[in-house]
C-alpha cells in the first residue's frame, strides 16, 4: 500500500487551475521528485497536503487515513512536516530551540504540566534535548547549538529546517527546494542527507528545479504542469520525454 | 512612610498588569488595548460582591478571575481571525464599551458615581487594613504572578509562544495548535489582571469607570514596552519607573493641577521616544515595529 495517495486533487485560484485532477502515488521510503516550470501547481500541491489549503476537490490520504480537510497541526502530529520554498524558521530563537519545538512529545506544552507535572515536562525536555543535540551534531551545526537561527548562512538554515523535519519524527517530508540559491558544497551536504532519510524510515518528495540534484537523489520523477501529472518515470526517463522538454523550451 | 508604602503598592499592581500584558503580548505578539477593561472588569466583580453579598476576599477574587477569563475567551477568539493593527481595534473596541457599562449600566455600578466604601479584605480572620498589610497582600500576588508568567514563559509552552509571535506559519507546519494558545494565553492575562483589579478596589475602597479607560490600558502597554516586551524584569523595572516618575514630578515643585497633565505629555513623549530610538525598551528582545521582525 502506499504511504501517500493523492486523487485528482482540484484548486482554483479565482479561476486559475493550481491543480486540475491530480494524482499519485508514494511508496514508503521512496525519494519522488517533482518538477515542473513555475506555476504548475507543485507547491500548491504541497499547501493542501500540509493543511495550508483546502482542495475544492479530490482526496488524499496518508497511511489509509484521509487528510484533505484537516488543519496543519493535526497533520503534522499524523507525520507529514515540510519546509518552505520562503525559508521558515524562528529566527530569533537558538539552532538548538528550534530543533527542540518541532518535538511532536512534549507534555511541557500542556499548561497543566507545567505547573502540576513539572518533573514529567523536565524530563521529556531533556531527552528532546539530548535527541535534537544529537542530531544537529549529525549533520554538521553541532557546534552552532546556542547561535540564533538568524546567525546561520542560507544553506544552513536550510539544513536546519531539514532537521526540524527529522526532529519532528515525520514519515513523510516535503521539501520545496532544498538546494535553491545556496553555495555547491552545502548542496552536497544537503543531498547527502536527503539520500539517508529513506534508511531511517522517512519518505521524501521533494520539489527542485536543479536537475542535477533531482538525478542524484530521486528514485522517481513526476513532472506536472498546469496542475496536472504529465508523466513520471526515473530521472532519465523523464528528462528525456518530450513533451518535458517541449514544456521547458516552450 | 504611608506615602511610600502606597508607591509600592501601586508598583505592586501594576507589576501584576504588566507581567500579564507582557505574556499577550511581548510574548505572543498579539497587542491588546483592552486589559484595562479586564482590570476594571476584575475591579468591579471584587467589589460588587462585597458590597452587595459580603462574600469573602478569596472567592472574590476567584469569582472576579472566571468571569474576567470569559470575557478573555470573548476577546481572545476574533484574535484568531483578525490580525495585527485589526486586532488592536478589536480590543480597543471592547476597551470603550467595557468603560460605557461601567459608566452607564448605574443600577449595578453605580455609573460615575463609583461604587464607595468597598470592604477591605479579610483573609481567613487576617484583617488587611493597614498600609504594611496592604503591602505584603499586593506583593505576594506580585511575587505569585511574576513566578506563575516565568514558569510559563521558560517552558515548552512559552517556546510555542515565541514561535507564533515569530512565525505562525511556522508554528503551524510544526504541528502547534496555535488558535489554543492563543485564546488560551489571552484568558490567563485577563485573569491575572483581574486580581490586580481586586487587589486595587480592595485596597483604595472606592473606584469608578475613570480608573478604568483606555488611557490606563496604553499606561500599562508603556510599561510592557518601556520596560521591555519579552523581559519579565523588565516589566517589573517598567512599572517602577513609570509609577514612581510621576510621583517625583511633585517634588520638583509642579503645582497638582499641572503635573497631571505633564504627566500626560511625560508618557507620550517617552512612548514615542522608545519607539522611534529603542524599540525593545529597557530589557526586552521583542519589538513591534514590522520592520525589525524576522
Amino acid at each position: 500500500m502506499s504511504l501517500l495517495s493523492c486523487d485528482s486533487l482540484t484548486k482554483n485560484f479565482d479561476g486559475v487551475e493550481a491543480l486540475s485532477g491530480f494524482s499519485c502515488a508514494v511508496k514508503e521510503g521512496e525519494i519522488v521528485g517533482l518538477i515542473g516550470p513555475n506555476g504548475a501547481g507543485k507547491t500548491t500541491l504541497f499547501n493542501v497536503l500540509t493543511g495550508f489549503i483546502v482542495a475544492d476537490g479530490g482526496q488524499a490520504s496518508f497511511q489509509g487515513k484521509k487528510i484533505t480537510g484537516k488543519p496543519p497541526y493535526q497533520l503534522a502530529r499524523m507525520g507529514i512536516t515540510r519546509t518552505f520554498q520562503i525559508l521558515r524558521l524562528i529566527k530569533r530563537l537558538t539552532v538548538l530551540d528550534n530543533a527542540l519545538i518541532c518535538f511532536q512529545n512534549q507534555p511541557g506544552e500542556r499548561l497543566g504540566n507545567i505547573f502540576f507535572r513539572w518533573r514529567l515536562s523536565a524530563r521529556q525536555e531533556a531527552a528532546n534535548r539530548e535527541e535534537a543535540i544529537a542530531l544537529l551534531q549529525q549533520y554538521g551545526l553541532g557546534d552552532k547549538l546556542h547561535d540564533l537561527a538568524d546567525a546561520l548562512s542560507y544553506g544552513q538554515q536550510k539544513l536546519l529546517s531539514m532537521i526540524c523535519c527529522l526532529s519532528a519524527s515525520a514519515n513523510l517530508i516535503l521539501l520545496d527546494e532544498p538546494v535553491a540559491g545556496i553555495a555547491p558544497e552545502m548542496i552536497e551536504k544537503i543531498l547527502d542527507m536527503i539520500k539517508g532519510l529513506p534508511a531511517q524510515g522517512k519518505t521524501i518528495v521533494l520539489i527542485e528545479h536543479n536537475m542535477e540534484a533531482i538525478s542524484q537523489v530521486c528514485d522517481r520523477v513526476i513532472f506536472m504542469d498546469a496542475g496536472e501529472k504529465i508523466c513520471e518515470g526515473t530521472p532519465g526517463e523523464v528528462r528525456n520525454d518530450h513533451r518535458v522538454i517541449e514544456a521547458y523550451l516552450e | 512612610m504611608e506615602y511610600l508604602l502606597h508607591i509600592f503598592v501601586l508598583i505592586g499592581i501594576y507589576v501584576i498588569l504588566s507581567v500579564s500584558l507582557n505574556l499577550i503580548a511581548g510574548y505572543t505578539g498579539i497587542l491588546s488595548i483592552a486589559h484595562a477593561a479586564f482590570y476594571g472588569v476584575g475591579a468591579y466583580v471584587a467589589a460588587l460582591m462585597a458590597l452587595k453579598l459580603q462574600t469573602p476576599f478569596l472567592s472574590n477574587v476567584f469569582c472576579a478571575i472566571i468571569l474576567t477569563g470569559i470575557f478573555g475567551v470573548i476577546v481572545g477568539v476574533p484574535s484568531l481571525r483578525i490580525r495585527d493593527d485589526y486586532f488592536v481595534i478589536a480590543t480597543f473596541a471592547f476597551q470603550v464599551i467595557t468603560f460605557s457599562v461601567l459608566n452607564n449600566w448605574v443600577s449595578i455600578t453605580s455609573g460615575p458615581m463609583g461604587l464607595p466604601a468597598i470592604p477591605q479584605p479579610e483573609i481567613f480572620g487576617w484583617k488587611v487594613s493597614s498600609h504594611w498589610e496592604f503591602l505584603a497582600l499586593v506583593g505576594v500576588f506580585a511575587v505569585l504572578a511574576f513566578l506563575v508568567t516565568r514558569r510559563i514563559v521558560e517552558s515548552p509552552f512559552g517556546r510555542v509562544l515565541k514561535a507564533i509571535r515569530e512565525d505562525e506559519v511556522f508554528a503551524l507546519a510544526a504541528g502547534k495548535n496555535v488558535a489554543a494558545y492563543k485564546v488560551l494565553v489571552f484568558v490567563i492575562g485577563a485573569a491575572m489582571a483581574a486580581v490586580a483589579g481586586s487587589l486595587y478596589a480592595t485596597y483604595i475602597t472606592y473606584i469608578d469607570p475613570t480608573s478604568f479607560t483606555v488611557m490606563e490600558s496604553i499606561f500599562i502597554i508603556s510599561i510592557v514596552i518601556i520596560g521591555g516586551a519579552g523581559n519579565l524584569w523588565g516589566s517589573v523595572l517598567g512599572a517602577v519607573v513609570l509609577v514612581v516618575l510621576p510621583e517625583a514630578l511633585r517634588f520638583i515643585g509642579l503645582p497638582n493641577s499641572v503635573a497631571a497633565n505633564v504627566r500626560q505629555i511625560i508618557y507620550g513623549a517617552l512612548l514615542v521616544a522608545f519607539m522611534m530610538w529603542r524599540p525593545q525598551g529597557f530589557l526586552g528582545e521583542y519589538t513591534f515595529r514590522k520592520g525589525d521582525q524576522g
